[in-house]
Formats: C-alpha cells, sequence, structure tokens
C-alpha cells in the first residue's frame, strides 16, 4: 500500500500541470457562489448561514464532478500509459485508490475554497458552526461518492466523452431519487414504501441531514459504501 | 532468468500467440523478430505480466507472473512500443515519478538514480522539458531510462531502435550490449541487421508459433550466402 503515495503524488500535482485545476477550480467556486447569490437568495434571506449555498451542491457536482472524473482511466487507456502504469509494480487496488484519492484530495480542495462564504456569514451575522463544519463534510463525502461513481465509469471506455455521459446520467438518476419533484411523480406509480427506498440510495436524501447539522453515521456510510462499492468494480475493470 | 513456458493468448477466436517457450539467461541478448501481428508484443506483454495469457506462464528469477506479477515487474524493465509516457510531466519530474514507485524514495538515493539514466540515455539537455514537446528519439530514449531507472536484471524492449536516426540507433545498440553482460535482455526488431550486430540469439515467430530458436550463425548457415532478410522471408512467408 506504500505504493499509493507516489501514485497521489502524481495525480494530484497531474492538475496543476495543466490549466485543468485552475479552470475547474474558478468555475466550481463562480458556480457555487453564483447560484447560492442569485438563484439561493445568500442575501435576501437575512439568515447568517450557508443553507442557500449548500443546497445547490448535489446539482453542481451532477457536472463538475464527471469533469474531473472522466478522465481518470479513460486518458490512461487513450495515450497508453496503462501499460506503463501496470508494468511498474503497483497492484490494481493501490492504482485505483491512489488516483481517486488525488481527484478526491483536488475537489476537497475545491469546496475547502469557499471558506471566504463562511467568513463572510461570520462577519454579517452569528452562524451556528457546527453545522457549516458538518455542511462542509457532507458536501466532501458526497463529493466523494459522485466521484466513485465517475472514476467506474470512466475505467469502462477510452472514450473521455462517453465517460463523462454516463456519470452524467448515473449520477443524475442518483440525484433525482431523492427529488421531491420526482418522487411524488413515483408515489402515482408505486407503493409508498417502495418510493421511500428508491429515496434511500439518493445523494439528496443523504446530504439534507448534513446541512441541518445532523452527522448521521447512517447517511456517512451511504457515501462511504457507495464510493468503496464503485472503487471495488472498477478494480475488476482495470484487471485483465 | 526468464523463462517463457507455453504461452498462449486467445483474442476471442483468434489465437495471437500459440503455446510460445524460451529461456534467457543473464549475458542473452534475445532477439525478437517476426513479421507485424506476429504475435511478438503479445509476448512481451504477458512476459511483463500487463496481459494475462490464457495459458502457460512465464518465470522471471523464479518469480512466476500469473502468480506474483508485482515480483516480476519489480526484476524487469520494460520499455513499449510506444514509449507510453505522461505528457505534461517534464523528463525530470516523470523519471523522478519512476524513481519513487521503484522504491528510491529517500531524496539522494532518488536523485542519483535519475541522474544516472538522465547521463546514460543523454537526456540532460531536455531534462526541464514536458515530455510532449520532445522529438520521437527524444521520447524513445525517455522510456529507454525508465526501463533501466532501477537497474533490472531483466529488460523486455519492444522495437527499441524503431524511429531513431541511424546514430541513435547505434547509440542504443551500444547501450543495450554494454549492459548484456549482467542482465538477460529480449529485444524485438524488424531489422535484421540489428540481430546480427548485438545478439546472441534469434527467435523468429510466426502466426504466434516459434518457428526458429538458434544462434545468428546457426541462423545464417541456414542458406549460406543468401541476405538475412531473404531467410526471414522464406520462413515466414506464410504470413504475408
Amino acid at each position: 500500500m506504500t505504493q499509493i503515495t507516489p501514485l497521489f503524488k502524481r495525480e494530484f500535482m497531474g492538475y496543476f500541470r495543466s490549466p485543468v485545476a485552475y479552470v475547474f477550480l474558478v468555475v466550481f467556486l463562480m458556480a457555487s457562489v453564483g447560484l447560492a447569490f442569485f438563484i439561493g437568495q445568500f442575501f435576501q434571506a437575512g439568515t447568517a448561514s450557508l443553507e442557500s449555498y449548500f443546497v445547490f451542491h448535489p446539482w453542481l457536482f451532477l457536472f463538475l464532478i464527471p469533469a474531473v472524473g472522466m478522465r481518470l482511466w479513460s486518458e490512461e487507456k487513450r495515450s497508453g500509459t496503462i501499460e506503463l502504469l501496470f508494468t511498474l509494480p503497483v497492484t490494481p487496488l493501490e492504482a485505483v485508490l491512489g488516483k481517486f484519492l488525488a481527484a478526491w484530495a483536488f475537489l476537497c480542495l475545491a469546496i475547502a475554497l469557499s471558506f471566504p462564504m463562511a467568513i463572510t456569514v461570520a462577519y454579517l451575522g452569528d452562524p451556528d458552526w457546527g453545522v457549516i463544519l458538518s455542511s462542509y463534510a457532507g458536501s466532501m463525502l458526497m463529493a466523494g461518492a459522485y466521484l466513485g461513481v465517475c472514476s467506474l465509469t470512466s475505467a469502462l471506455t477510452k472514450n473521455q466523452v462517453i465517460s463523462f455521459v454516463l456519470s452524467v446520467v448515473v449520477c443524475l438518476v442518483l440525484v433525482f431519487l431523492g427529488w421531491n419533484v420526482f418522487s411524488e411523480l413515483l408515489t402515482g406509480l408505486l407503493p409508498v414504501a417502495a418510493v421511500d427506498l428508491l429515496a434511500n440510495f439518493s445523494f439528496t436524501t443523504h446530504f439534507d441531514a448534513f446541512t441541518k447539522g445532523i452527522i448521521d453515521p447512517k447517511d456517512v456510510m451511504f457515501f462511504v459504501s457507495l464510493a468503496g462499492f464503485c472503487l471495488f468494480l472498477n478494480v475488476l475493470a482495470i484487471e485483465r | 532468468m526468464i523463462e517463457v513456458k507455453g504461452l498462449v493468448k486467445n483474442y476471442g477466436a483468434l489465437r495471437a500467440v500459440d503455446n510460445v517457450s524460451f529461456t534467457v539467461r543473464r549475458g542473452d541478448i534475445l532477439g525478437f523478430l517476426g513479421p507485424n501481428g506476429a504475435g511478438k508484443s503479445t509476448t512481451m506483454k504477458m512476459i511483463t505480466g500487463y496481459l494475462r495469457p490464457t495459458a502457460g506462464s512465464a518465470v522471471v528469477d523464479g518469480f512466476d507472473v500469473t502468480r506474483d506479477p508485482v515480483a516480476v515487474k519489480r526484476r524487469l524493465g520494460y520499455l513499449a512500443e510506444s514509449a507510453p509516457a505522461y505528457p505534461e510531466m517534464t523528463v525530470l519530474e516523470f523519471l523522478g515519478f519512476i524513481a519513487e514507485i521503484r522504491g528510491f524514495r529517500q531524496a539522494a538515493e532518488k536523485e542519483a538514480r535519475v541522474r544516472r539514466v538522465v547521463e546514460l540515455c543523454h537526456l540532460d539537455g531536455v531534462r526541464r522539458q514536458p515530455i510532449e514537446t520532445l522529438s520521437k528519439g527524444y521520447k524513445q530514449r525517455v522510456g529507454f531510462a525508465q526501463a533501466l531507472l532501477h537497474d533490472p536484471p531483466g529488460l523486455v524492449l519492444d522495437e527499441p531502435t524503431d524511429g531513431l536516426d541511424p546514430n541513435q540507433k547505434i547509440e542504443v545498440r551500444n547501450l543495450i550490449k554494454g549492459m548484456a553482460a549482467e542482465k538477460a535482455v529480449i529485444l524485438s526488431t524488424h531489422i535484421l541487421e540489428e540481430v546480427d550486430a548485438i545478439c546472441n540469439r534469434v527467435i523468429i515467430i510466426s502466426r504466434g508459433r516459434v518457428v526458429v530458436d538458434e544462434t545468428p550463425d546457426q541462423f545464417r548457415a541456414r542458406r549460406p550466402g543468401a541476405r538475412l532478410d531473404e531467410i526471414f522471408r522464406s520462413l515466414t512467408s506464410g504470413d504475408v
């Protein structure tokens, strides 16, 4: 497992060797803050909280995380470097974890860079820091689950466009299952118990509790096990 | 040192490699010849643990590649056909990554390893350039440097002189010859004069089968006076 360190380092630094990191960070911050300001009524709401900032994260991640995850394996396959990687002394599990952790660390950095929002609400009012911290933790965990899905779809193809589209579709389903507009639609077709069960597989259902300041082990486990399951399939997908 | 035992690889209904066996001892330079598509690269990819054989195995220094691929990968240096490398990294960054993943984590040791191969492969003039900006000859030498970095007991080189100019070809041949005393080397090539220049064994593979396994002198004695490529043609004409 010590082989993860050099893999992690190469992958993480790789974002900053190309414009990818800077474009992503700027777009992520502008989009997330812009949504909070102009649609989330961040200032008009008059409350010292970041709820209107975090509420858009499941939707924003839907497009931005596949953009980060699509290249993880597709690019290695397309450029042939996967042959280099797997003739170096690393196991598939180490390679999958090294790449995933690097991309996840990058996403966590992007989320953490929104800290001026927290400073703003602290300056304007007296926010509940527990809620803010649990929201950040929830957002980072959810990013990990999205990324697990994207890493898996990326391992299935050497075409980054296919990888992106597949990730968006899978993540879209996982977001929709918990969206109340969609579940009301489903209630007409399925029994309530079935709708509730399906909603349990949604990102939003499990993320909502975090934004209210509740860190429920159930929700943590959901994100961790979704990412873990996807990465397990990812290892199988790249083993030959 | 490298023992190949009955390797078979099927791609669907197509049998790309059919029961290939041979042994390479330390001090041997094995010239691996054959028409395009005869199964040379596939055999090499199975020896290095990149592809899983359908049947048979390769044993390197006592380690079976199907059972302990990481141990085999530690003992081999491999230059793949396209000399894959991460394009956005500079030569020094890339070789530094290879050093770390090969277990040279101490700064002084890592630097010494990288410096040695940079000198050996004459990469000093381009060491701070991103690999994507290098010419084909330099890329090939970066791939060569990467394969030699850990001073492995076995070297597997897939067309190491492909795309080099005549001067560089001679230089690479001298480099291989200079190291061969304590290494087992397998190199594939299309250039028959290369076999004459540096190899002490020839294997010709045609339609996935070994058709010749002898010394260059024995090979030449098959038809005294004939050019090497004429002998090659008569042995592999069934492929065309």
